[in-house]
């Protein structure tokens, strides 16, 4: 559970997690953005189907993998919020063409 | 934009800026590679953009980043931010993928400025949501000004973990329980390097940081065995101290460190050599005095060529730049070394009293060599039982375990799990972690597209050497 701090400035930038209307600052990442709007898993794993959630925020573990745009296995991590975006969680392995 | 840059540097934390900028300030056309939208690093991650706007929540050795940027900025050296280095070939060819697209960058020199991750803290649940790197919770205040709320637990050890809490505190979040890892016997191994830190500009800023955590947050000392439990994400954590009995603690977040290694991913693919560091743990590029790795025309600048912080960062990256421009032809070897003295000492300085450090915040035995039910590689789940199973096997170094469990073969391609294999099996086989080695890794070091592959400029001989052999 992440909240924001109270004098966190910035824009605010409408998008959508898997079909809901949230919103996010605009300096944050995707995985940052789903903190921020309480959702606490990002993805299950292609392996077992265990939750996880971004544990990294630099590029190096591959836990935050979402499907932005219809594109699957986006590092949420590394990708900016950005107004209109349609970011929804990941189950299991990307599908082909997505 | 120019086709063949004398200089690229990849990786825009503090060696990165500071490489990047010396270079370009002296007439060699340099272009800095970076996969983050803005410049900064880790260390310095949003400093051009946080949102976190009172200057004391992050403190003044955070907001000296901007005395990078500014310079950097005015330095003529290009910048691509957002850029992704996937492989950089024997003849100093990047591979890199931005927006979408994967592009060839031929540079005459590079400079690796990849820095560092935090170390694997493999415990039972480690892989539960909920639980994080402390490193992690940093970068969500940095960019994002988003602090953990609710029954928050910090455990570990390392100066980042007492940053944290107390960066935390400023900015008015709430901290339970930190519950300190560092072994009780490291305090008499790191007394005989007391003399040298006490002489260090940590010191004073370190221990005023760390009482006023102490004062402010409960921390329960000499925790010896960790275990995050919890349905579909984390809500309790269960510890012990010593040999005492296992307690737990509600938790809704629980932040782990043991320190930072290099990140050794791209070096290790170009096939630059490297050796195994027993004081800190880890494996590192072999380098000489300025960076120069074993592979003719590429450099390692900061704590990617070993750990030394922020500030020797810096000077790292200077040194490494100055030696580009001797081998550039820019300047002659006197001139280089000249240039240098005055890095050479600032790097001395900024290094005094690591040893200390290093040696007290060595993670305990215990937690380096995980018990068989953890999960050491999070992307395909194997156990550390199960690498010890291989190793009976016959398996003698992790790219054998790889072959026969999938371990370190996912997306982050052992970033995540390759310390911990290596002191596993050296544990198993009772041997040093040098003699078993790590993975031999191989580009793309971040995974491609087939689509940003094939968006790739080809030359007419490229193409005719597919179609016409």
């Amino acid at each position: 559970m992440f909240q924001r701090l109270p004098n966190a400035s910035g824009e605010r930038v409408s998008f959508t997690i898997d079909g809901r209307p949230a919103e996010a600052l605009s300096g944050d990442s995707v995985a940052a953005a789903l903190f921020a709007n309480g959702v606490q898993t990002c993805r299950s794993t292609p392996v077992s189907g265990a939750p996880r959630a971004p544990y990294c925020m630099m590029g190096v573990c591959f836990d935050c993998l979402v499907i932005i745009d219809d594109v699957g296995n986006q590092q949420g991590c590394q990708v900016r919020v950005r107004p209109g975006m349609r970011v929804e969680t990941q189950n299991g392995k990307r599908e082909i063409a997505r | 934009m120019t086709t063949r840059y004398d200089l690229a540097v990849i990786g825009a934390g503090p060696a990165g800026l500071a490489a990047a900028t010396l270079a370009a300030k002296r007439g060699v056309s340099t272009v800095l590679l970076d996969e983050q939208p803005a410049p900064g690093g880790q260390i310095y991650r949003a400093i051009t953009q946080t949102p976190v706007r009172n200057p004391s929540v992050l403190g003044s050795d955070y907001w000296h980043g901007a005395d990078l940027v500014g310079p950097f900025r005015d330095s003529g050296a290009d910048y691509l931010p957002g850029s992704t280095v996937w492989s950089v070939s024997r003849g100093l060819e990047i591979g890199l993928s931005r927006e979408g697209a994967a592009r060839l960058l031929p540079a005459k020199h590079i400079i690796l400025a990849t820095g560092a991750l935090e170390r694997p803290f493999a415990i039972p649940g480690w892989t539960l949501p909920g639980v994080m790197g402390a490193g992690a919770a940093q970068i969500l205040l940095k960019t994002s000004g988003l602090v953990a709320s609710g029954n928050v637990v910090l455990a570990g050890t390392g100066p980042l973990l007492w940053l944290l809490a107390w960066q935390y505190l400023r900015a008015g979040a709430r901290i339970d329980t930190i519950l300190d890892t560092t072994p009780r016997e490291n305090w008499r191994q790191a007394m005989p390097h007391m003399t040298e830190f006490l002489r260090s500009g940590y010191i004073g800023k370190g221990l005023k940081l760390l009482l006023e955590v102490r004062r402010k947050v409960k921390v329960i000392g000499n925790v010896s065995a960790l275990r995050a439990e919890g349905d579909g994400r984390v809500q309790s954590v269960v510890h012990r101290q010593g040999d005492g009995a296992e307690a737990r603690l509600p938790a809704d977040t629980l932040l782990l460190h043991h320190g930072v290694v290099p990140n050794i991913n791209l070096a290790n693919a170009i096939g630059c050599a490297q050796n195994w560091d027993e004081g800190q743990r880890c494996w590192v590029p072999t380098v000489d005095d300025w960076g120069a790795t074993t592979v003719e025309g590429v450099s390692i600048a900061g704590d990617g060529a070993g750990i030394a912080g922020a500030l020797a960062a810096e000077h790292r990256g200077r040194l490494a730049a100055l030696d580009a421009l001797h081998r550039l032809g820019r300047i002659d070897r006197a001139e280089r070394d000249r240039d240098a003295a005055p890095h050479r000492e600032a790097l001395d300085r900024a290094q005094r009293g690591r040893v200390f450090l290093d040696t007290l915040y060595k993670p305990a035995r215990d937690f380096r060599v995980p018990q068989d039910d953890t999960i050491v590689c999070r992307c395909e789940e194997v156990t550390a039982g199960q690498v010890r199973e291989a190793v009976k096997l016959g398996c003698s170094g992790p790219n054998q375990t790889k072959s026969f469990l999938r371990c370190g073969m996912g997306p982050c391609q052992g970033r995540l799990c390759g310390p911990t294999v290596t002191e596993v099996i050296a544990d198993a086989r009772g041997v040093s972690p040098a003699e078993v080695g790590y993975y031999r890794l191989r580009p793309p070091v971040k995974p491609i597209t087939l689509a940003e592959l094939a968006s790739l400029p080809k030359s007419e001989d490229e193409i005719n050497a597919v179609l016409h052999h």
